[in-house]
């Protein structure tokens, strides 16, 4: 999860919302991914951690497969209604990543939704290892 | 980058490098200056790199960052050589607007507006999670898929006449419940019959200007009379199925060897197998969407026939007409002066097919088609009509809406120690809303004036004013 207070921020835009991330390995990079698409979807301090699920998510290169992983914790929540609230990736490699991830479904009595993530686009999609260290990304949501 | 000015309303990319076709811009000068600062106007040269664009890549005035396409981006694509693209038609399939009017005047609302909105807030489910959505078998989400506006009709939620007065007469050919995701159909079995969230909304409003008499009579509408608008989309289907194949059309194009400028234009050949699949399931979302705007309008009328305690001859609500604004179509059209097939993308731009279309109904074949472009929740919207010009120069489309100034986050800052529906209600506009900051993010401020856009589409002649409405009670999702 998230280990520090900068491990991801907020880009804002006219029409669109989207993060950038940092870690400071792949599996660091992609769980503080998952770690900022929760929070823009609801207060992660009211979503408890009750339903685990075990996730393996498949892509071309670094780029798509954060794309792809992205796309499966959003349909989580807007086919689910299911919350994120923490996540480990197990293994990872340039076109595969299998993660365990644990949170709840939603409860309108329970929860407080921030923002309406609709999906995760290729715009200016970048995933990149740093020269001088440490993996960098950044993602557009559609709002 | 390089633009030439051609008149008061329209601005040319000259064709470059890799570039297909030219661009062209429908925007003032005044417009100008803020557009060349935005990544827009990039992403309408990257369209003009497709295979098989003819014409121009074309932007209407309310222009925008989109993701791939511009947001107000009109391309048309020969159906025999082009391409259709997922990223062209954007997520929220047939996302559209629709219009009723009825006997009604402000008179008779004024004394029952308050009542009035607060069952409107009641009765429409709206908002994300919303619960109240129809009750669907899979059985019957397939026939919404394959029979869309029909399909509403025939459950009762409206008349025959509806279907008239609707684009396409609320159903794309083709539709191919075989190739949406179980992911997407899971979605749509959920939400039928509900608003959505964000921009969308049902607006009682009040006609406040004719600018075209006859016109606006043959649309049915006069000074003072109230009106019913209905901003709402495809739901979680119509994103589902542009997710899916925006995802695989990426994956796929790599071996058409389409050298992409950004990934997010993938795209397939209208004649491949991927092509016509993406077709087939944007129809099946088309078709959603026009029933979920037809159920949706005949909640809002039993709303008001409750609220006035009258019958449907008293309401006397019937639609003027069904547009929608993210959309690919096929559609003849003469390019160079020769008739040809193309596939029109109109992402976040409106048809605006112009007097004597043989696709229109009797009722607006003289007049062109009524052309709805939604502005802000305080300020106006409008009707127009569809033109010859239209057809010459734009594929028969012009703009949508009035397009953001400001993102979400500044929306909200500049929100802050306001009271929004205070300062609506000082003006004489109700608002009901769901989500926590929907209203910062939809206030008027956050919008482009939209009386700039509909004069620049009026002015360059691609589609003409009619009426413009003004907001009485707007509900949000």
């Amino acid at each position: 999860m998230k280990d520090e207070l900068t491990a991801y921020s907020f880009i804002d835009h006219t029409a669109d919302f989207g993060i950038r991330v940092s870690g400071d390995d792949a599996e660091a990079l992609f769980e503080n991914a998952a770690g900022a698409l929760w929070e823009l979807l609801a207060d992660p301090d009211l979503v408890g951690d009750v339903s685990v699920l075990e996730l393996d998510v498949s892509g071309w290169d670094y780029s798509d497969l954060m794309f792809n992983w992205l796309r499966e914790l959003l349909y989580l929540w807007t086919g689910k209604a299911w919350l994120g609230k923490g996540v480990s990736v197990t293994v990872i490699s340039e076109t595969l990543l299998s993660a365990r991830i644990w949170g709840e479904y939603y409860h309108p009595d329970r929860h407080r939704l921030l923002n309406d993530i609709k999906a995760v686009t290729y715009h200016q999609l970048v995933v990149e290892q740093r020269p001088e260290g440490g993996w960098a990304c950044q993602v557009i949501f559609d709002v | 980058m390089d633009l030439k000015q051609i008149d008061a309303y329209r601005w040319e990319i000259p064709q470059v490098g890799a570039m297909r076709v030219p661009g062209r811009l429908y925007a003032s000068a005044a417009m100008i200056h803020d557009l060349t600062r935005d990544e827009a106007v990039q992403q309408v040269v990257n369209v003009a790199h497709l295979p098989g664009i003819v014409g121009a890549s074309m932007a209407m005035p309310d222009i925008h960052w989109g993701y791939g396409f511009p947001i107000g981006g009109v391309a048309a694509f020969n159906w025999e050589t082009g391409v259709v693209s997922p990223g062209g038609v954007g997520y929220d399939i047939n996302c559209g607007v629709r219009l009723a009017a009825s006997r009604l005047t402000e008179d008779d609302l004024r004394p029952v507006l308050s009542r009035l909105a607060d069952a409107l807030y009641r009765e429409i489910p709206s908002g994300v999670g919303a619960t109240g959505s129809l009750k669907l078998s899979k059985k019957d989400e397939k026939a919404v898929l394959l029979q869309g506006s029909r399909w509403a009709v025939s459950q009762g939620f409206g008349e025959e006449m509806d279907i008239d007065h609707t684009e396409d007469r609320g159903c794309i050919a083709g539709a191919d419940p075989q190739v949406v995701s179980e992911r997407a159909l899971e979605r749509g079995l959920q939400q039928l019959g509900t608003l959505g969230s964000g921009n969308h909304f049902v607006e009682i409003g009040i006609v406040d200007e004719i600018f075209q008499e006859d016109i606006a009579r043959q649309f049915g509408l006069f000074p003072g009379q109230a009106t019913l608008m209905i901003h709402s989309g495809s739901r979680g289907l119509g994103y589902q199925i542009c997710d899916d194949f925006l995802a695989y059309t990426a994956k796929r194009v790599k071996s058409l060897e389409i050298d992409l400028p950004d990934r997010q234009l993938s795209c397939a050949m209208i004649q491949s197998r991927d092509g016509q699949d993406y077709l087939g399931a944007m129809a099946c979302a088309a078709n959603y969407a026009w029933a979920n705007r037809q159920i949706l309008m005949h909640r809002a009328r039993q709303v008001l026939m409750k609220v006035l305690g009258i019958g449907p001859r008293d309401l006397c609500m019937n639609l003027v007409y069904d547009v929608c604004h993210n959309i690919a179509k096929k559609e003849e059209h003469l390019v160079d002066g020769r008739p040809m097939t193309v596939c029109v993308h109109r992402k976040g731009a409106t048809r605006s097919f112009g007097p004597g279309h043989p696709a229109l109904c009797e009722d607006y074949r003289m007049t062109g088609q009524p052309i709805l472009i939604p502005g802000d929740m305080g300020t106006a919207s409008y009707v127009m009509s569809g033109t010859q010009t239209a057809m010459n120069e734009t594929f028969g489309s012009t703009c949508h809406g009035a397009g953001r100034v400001l993102s979400r986050t500044a929306a909200k800052k500049a929100s802050r120690g306001r009271s929004i529906h205070r300062e609506l209600e000082e003006r004489g506009i109700l608002v009901r809303w769901t989500g926590r900051s929907t209203l910062a993010e939809e206030m008027p401020d956050a919008y482009k004036n939209i009386a700039d856009v509909v004069e620049v589409v009026h002015g360059a002649g691609i589609s003409k004013k009619v009426a413009r409405l003004r907001p009485l009670v707007v509900l949000k999702g």
